[in-house]
């Protein structure tokens, strides 16, 4: 036969060129997603069948927003049975409000936002992923002209999904490590099992961030800097699977973990540090004045921009990742539909890299905040 | 920035707060001290370790120069004793051969000496009694002869001849 001599890559090419033809032919494809707009438009309890990709887009949104909070259960995922009526899978998680005494219940009570939890005869509502007291089960949480809720909200203490992901990453964490540690006594000073892969990035932060950027005191660092770099990776690598989880695209996650690279840089300070920061040596005694307070400014500066660049780069990642995800459903054609598949995919494995890229940027420019704090030269005249 | 604000949850930092900072301190005694503790461990075993090898290279090295001196000095050593055999042996045959020769010489000497003195003992000895034989025979011949006057004549005669003959 003629046609099997020719090379098999240029079969397979024809073949491919001519498959979305065949499918555009295809009329049976339109049909169903014409199907598929009105089923959801009778879904959604909207009129107007026209406003359906809009509506869409909307839920999009709202979905996107809902995912990067936290919650109050552990959502996996909702559908719809024959019926129509929701049904999320999920479990819920404890709600300890500290409001006249410590009312502790589960967020099972919520329904989902859909009613107001009572706890000792106190009423709670959820509205944007948040709990403000009601005076009765009945009352509907109070706006003002913002769209803001003008109720109470008490102290709220509640393992939420984002503590709850914490645990578990602490949990498999101490495991893993401690599983480590002991293998080393067990083989005779060689790793074994799971840890086996982490022991080079453990000697990549001690001989390739601490040491350089801290100096020969980077023993008493060592701990936070290991501790930091696997907790913001896992957690960020959670962040990418399906269980759509966003801890450290919270800011409160954010902001502990840049407090304590704070608290750590100013508590081990050397002298110099301070005299660096106060009275900058090698400069002239009015600069010297100017310079204290912008210096000053410096270190509170330098702990903030670390909590604002891994919030931001966690919450970019995650809404850009979720709107190509969204546009999947947007487009509902053959092409735009996989064109945005390829194009979540790709961004998925660059996400992956940024997950571990961003954990050694903290953990980096914390080690570089303690080599700082920790350095001890003389200065001769020149300031470098 | 205000919604940043709003977001901000004070329970969430709360419990992400005692969280973190109890894995560092569990991890810090329970899996970071230990790790870190056995890599240091690893890492001098095996700095002392490449270490030692190479003392035991160099000691190898040693070894075998210290060796070879030895071997060159056992082999100079015995070159110089089979050396110092031969000229011994040499010597002694020689001191032998010169010692037998003087004691030969001598010995010959002490020997014509006596058989010089031996041969003039058993000379005297040989005289004296030639003498005394002579003697005792010229006594008994004269007796004989001076007993006969006829002999005694005839004898003179004989001798007479003879002288003048001589």
């Amino acid at each position: 036969m003629v046609f099997s001599k020719k090379p098999l890559h240029f079969i397979i090419a024809t073949l491919i060129a001519f498959l979305p033809l065949i499918n555009f032919a295809n009329p049976n494809t339109d049909t169903t997603a014409v199907e598929k707009q009105t089923v959801e438009a009778e879904a959604h309890t909207t009129e107007h069948n026209s406003e359906e990709p809009k509506d869409l887009k909307t839920e999009i949104k709202e979905f996107i927003s809902h995912h990067l909070l936290d919650s109050y259960d552990f959502h996996l995922y909702s559908y719809k049975d024959d019926s129509g009526t929701e049904n999320h899978i999920g479990f819920p998680l404890p709600v300890i409000l500290w409001d006249n005494g410590l009312q502790v219940f589960s967020s099972s009570k919520f329904h989902h936002g859909e009613h107001a939890a009572e706890s000792n005869g106190n009423f709670y509502r959820l509205f944007h992923g948040k709990i403000y007291k009601v005076g009765s089960a009945e009352e509907q949480i109070k706006l003002n002209e913002h769209g803001h809720a003008e109720n109470v909200k008490p102290f709220d203490f509640s393992l939420t999904k984002n503590v709850f992901m914490m645990l578990v990453v602490s949990i498999i964490m101490f495991l893993l490590f401690t599983n480590l540690a002991k293998s080393y006594a067990k083989n005779g000073g060689i790793a074994k099992g799971a840890g086996r892969f982490f022991e080079p990035i453990i000697l990549y932060i001690r001989d390739d961030i601490a040491i350089p950027n801290i100096g020969k005191n980077y023993k008493k660092y060592m701990s936070y800097l290991l501790t930091i770099f696997f907790f913001v990776w896992f957690l960020n690598l959670f962040g990418l699977t399906p269980l759509g989880v966003n801890v450290t695209g919270n800011i409160a996650v954010t902001a502990c973990l840049a407090l304590l690279t704070y608290l750590i840089t100013t508590f081990t300070a050397k002298k110099d540090y301070w005299g660096h920061i106060f009275w900058m040596p090698g400069v002239p005694v009015p600069m010297k004045i100017i310079l204290a307070p912008i210096e000053l400014l410096g270190t509170i500066i330098k702990p903030f921009s670390l909590m604002i660049r891994l919030y931001a780069n966690i919450v970019a990642g995650h809404v850009v990742l979720m709107s190509i995800i969204g546009l999947m459903f947007i487009f509902k054609n053959w092409l735009g539909s996989s064109l945005s598949f390829v194009l979540a995919f790709a961004l998925s494995l660059l996400e992956i890299l940024v997950a571990a890229l961003q954990a050694y940027i903290f953990t980096m420019l914390s080690a570089l905040y303690f080599g700082a704090a920790n350095e001890e030269h003389h200065h001769d005249d020149a300031h470098h | 920035m205000e919604k940043l604000i709003e977001q901000f949850s004070l329970g969430l930092f709360f419990w992400q707060f005692i969280l973190f900072v109890g894995l560092i301190f569990l991890l810090k005694k329970f899996a970071w001290k230990p790790i870190l503790d056995a890599v240091n461990e690893r890492e001098e075993g095996i700095k002392n370790a490449l270490l030692s090898a190479e003392n035991a290279k160099k000691e190898m090295q040693n070894l075998k120069s210290d060796n070879e001196k030895l071997l060159a000095e056992a082999r100079a050593e015995r070159d110089a004793m089979m050396k110092e055999a031969r000229e011994i042996k040499e010597k002694m045959i020689n001191d032998a051969k010169v010692e037998a020769q003087t004691q030969g010489e001598k010995m010959i000497e002490q020997a014509k000496a006596a058989i010089e003195s031996e041969k003039n003992a058993a000379m005297a000895d040989l005289k004296n009694q030639v003498s005394s034989l002579s003697l005792s025979i010229a006594e008994k011949i004269l007796k004989d002869e001076l007993s006969n006057k006829e002999a005694q004549t005839k004898i003179v005669e004989k001798m007479l001849d003879e002288v003048k003959l001589n």
